[in-house]
């Protein structure tokens, strides 16, 4: 019978064109508003490297300010970023399956096809593990060797936008390209990659772009690498030289280990601790039991991702919804009871009150569904205006998930504005309707 | 087949109480021809209301093939009538969106007939009131005398064991009435049983029976006669 009543929906749409397109309008402009808020809470809290999730962690250690923490109202946690000096011992560690400190760079790039122009790109350095530890994907080639990050070779990875810039898409494993007026030798060029949130690097755009380029974090003081993210100081000091700077309390470093096994995780714990207690003991401002070891998920909540305006979005666009669902139920009861004499017919052919009652449902569910398909579209809107607003990188686009959920949401919500209409019409004695037909 | 033992109905509102059938007595018997008449507001359309189970009453007891239907469910009155009766109307009540095929399928649907045999049953049902040819197009389509026909094929696709017509040539000339009439009579003499409620005397005298209601009430048929002759009397002068 489902089929039945579909062709029969169709066919009431078609009789009552005005009617039925307010309808779907009504619950496409309802959709879309909610969708284009609840995919960006989506993209938001999403964790997009869920799969490494029990086994990737941040590290911080506290070294910060001693009469001031750093965040006031959670007193408890460490700064996000670290110092060079806390970077670089950490790093000494062999705890870890992998690790990483890490931090933006800048850089100007010099094609060797001179008809396209120098341009200047944020690039990262790290160690090779980074590749491994966020499973990065390459299109060609691969990370550079464990050599490059104990001594100075001179080796980058590309991403494919800047090796489609630079050698027009090719294999450019081998190849040389010139990066500060220094030459550096190809080792591999990634796949698309644009973790969203950039959960390695929030305290420099949660939604920013990943890097143009990647090169060894050896390299940092061979040539004076740039450092463009941001950097948090608390203690009056000497930063004029790159040495001063290196050797300051700023903070400026992200840090990500790789621990499988809850031994290593304990291991690393004390480890922290240790290196903690013994900076103290040295002098420095160090709180031996503030580190901190956060998931990829810890990590995101801990950051704020997503803010409580976006929660609030999300809720006002399904209180919209629900306005846009009010108004649908005035019009459904418009169009069921204008319809009272085709029903009244059907009673009395043999059909029973549910059968009308299902009847007018499939018909709500059907209107749904195209009103669902518009309002697709139109959070398609929604989100390209959501990423001029937020300065989202990349595209902003339902996955297949929320495409799923809109659907749903439209035909649920449809059927539910349906309910009582459908009720109504379905108790309508037949009688009365037949005779003046 | 049908037995009505006093029915009454009542219907109420703030105001007023309008007694529509007070101990309403009828036995139909099995392929009898019933013409029931009466004046305007006596309580025919509320009887065969009814007798088609689309309305309730107060009072009385109401068999239809020996089962006392009178409390009954509304999913099993829905099933009596998609079953065992077939309506037939004055203003023809075809659906305008569907063509004629599909209307002479809705109480098949509600039957639960494969397709093969629904499609059968269309086939004859159309074919026997001649208009097998025009299954594509819709009521718009069709004249008067034609809607009643495919609505006299609708009634008869689910092969009811009681046909009610309410008017059914009321909004038809006399020859597209005459030829309707025909086509019931050519039903009723294959078996089926046919309760046509009707204004006009020249109708009511083609059937095996006249009941004549008035006030709620079915009165004497002798006097339904008296009262034919009488106007024809009249008429004559």
């Amino acid at each position: 019978m489902i089929s039945y009543y579909i062709k029969l929906a169709a066919l009431s749409i078609k009789r009552n064109p005005v009617l039925s397109t307010l309808m779907m309008m009504a619950i496409a402009v309802g959709i879309g508003a909610f969708m284009t808020m609840l995919t960006v809470h989506h993209m938001m809290s999403s964790n997009p490297i869920w799969w490494r999730n029990d086994v990737l962690y941040n590290v911080g250690v506290d070294t910060w300010n001693p009469n001031e923490p750093y965040y006031e109202d959670r007193p408890e946690l460490p700064p996000e970023q670290l110092t060079y000096r806390d970077a670089k011992a950490l790093q000494a560690s062999d705890i870890p399956t992998y690790k990483s400190y890490m931090f933006k760079t800048a850089g100007v790039i010099q094609p060797e096809n001179e008809e396209v122009a120098p341009f200047i790109e944020i690039g990262r350095m790290a160690f090779n593990d980074f590749f491994a530890m966020f499973d990065v994907p390459f299109q060609y080639g691969g990370a550079w060797g464990d050599s490059a990050d104990t001594r100075d070779e001179f080796v980058v990875v590309l991403s494919q936008e800047t090796n489609d810039k630079v050698f027009g898409g090719e294999n450019s494993v081998g190849k040389r390209i010139t990066i500060d007026n220094r030459e550096f030798t190809v080792t591999g060029v990634l796949k698309e990659w644009r973790p969203t949130p950039k959960f390695y690097d929030l305290n420099n755009g949660a939604f920013g772009p990943t890097e143009a380029f990647y090169m060894p974090a050896q390299l940092y003081e061979t040539v004076q690498a740039q450092r463009v993210g941001n950097t948090n100081c608390w203690k009056p000091e000497d930063l004029d030289s790159f040495e001063a700077f290196n050797n300051s309390e700023c903070t400026w470093i992200q840090y990500w280990v790789q621990l499988d096994t809850k031994d290593q995780r304990e291991r690393y714990a004390d480890f922290l601790h240790a290196y903690l207690q013994e900076q103290a003991q040295l002098g420095r401002s160090a709180r031996p039991d503030q580190y901190l070891m956060a998931t990829p998920e810890e990590w995101l909540e801990i950051n704020e991702v997503v803010g409580d305006d976006n929660r609030v979005l999300v809720g006002l666009s399904a209180l919209f919804l629900i306005v846009c669902l009010l108004n649908t139920v005035g019009l459904l009861l418009a169009k069921f009871l204008g319809r009272a004499g085709d029903i009244s017919v059907r009673r009395a052919l043999g059909a029973s009150k549910l059968d009308i009652f299902r009847q007018q449902l499939v018909e709500c569910g059907f209107i749904g569904l195209i009103g669902g398909v518009i309002g697709i579209g139109l959070s398609g809107f929604g989100l390209l205006a959501v990423k001029k607003m937020y300065q989202f990188d990349g595209s902003v686009m339902m996955d297949g998930e929320m495409i799923a959920v809109a659907f749903l949401t439209a035909i649920i919500a449809s059927i539910a504005a349906g309910l009582w209409p459908a009720w109504q019409i379905c108790r309508v004695p037949p009688a009365g309707y037949l005779k003046t037909q | 087949m049908l037995n009505m033992q006093n029915i009454s109905k009542v219907y109420r509102t703030d105001l007023v109480q309008t007694h529509a059938l007070r101990d309403f007595n009828l036995s139909v018997k099995e392929g009898e021809f019933v013409a029931v008449t009466g004046p305007s507001g006596s309580g025919k359309t509320t009887f065969l209301n009814i007798a088609g189970m689309l309305e309730s009453f107060e009072s009385g007891t109401y068999l239809l093939d020996g089962e006392d239907v009178s409390g009954l469910g509304d999913d099993a009155r829905s099933k009596i009538r998609n079953e065992k009766l077939g309506f037939i109307f004055q203003g023809f009540n075809l659906i305008p969106d569907l063509n004629l095929w599909d209307n002479v399928d809705v109480p098949l649907r509600y039957r639960g007939f494969k397709a093969d045999e629904r499609a059968r049953r269309i086939t004859e049902a159309l074919e026997m009131v001649g208009l097998g040819s025009r299954a594509k197009h819709v009521p718009a389509q069709l004249s008067g005398g034609q809607q009643q026909r495919v609505a006299i094929a609708r009634a008869l696709a689910g092969s009811p064991r009681i046909i009610l017509a309410d008017e059914p040539t009321g909004n038809l000339d006399s020859l597209m009435a005459r030829q309707v009439l025909e086509l019931l009579e050519n039903i009723n003499e294959k078996g089926t049983t046919i309760i046509m409620v009707t204004h006009d005397p020249e109708l009511a005298r083609r059937a095996h029976r006249n009941v004549h209601v008035m006030d709620g009430q079915v009165t004497d048929f002798t006097e339904f006669e008296q009262a034919v002759k009488s106007r024809e009397h009249v008429a004559h002068k």
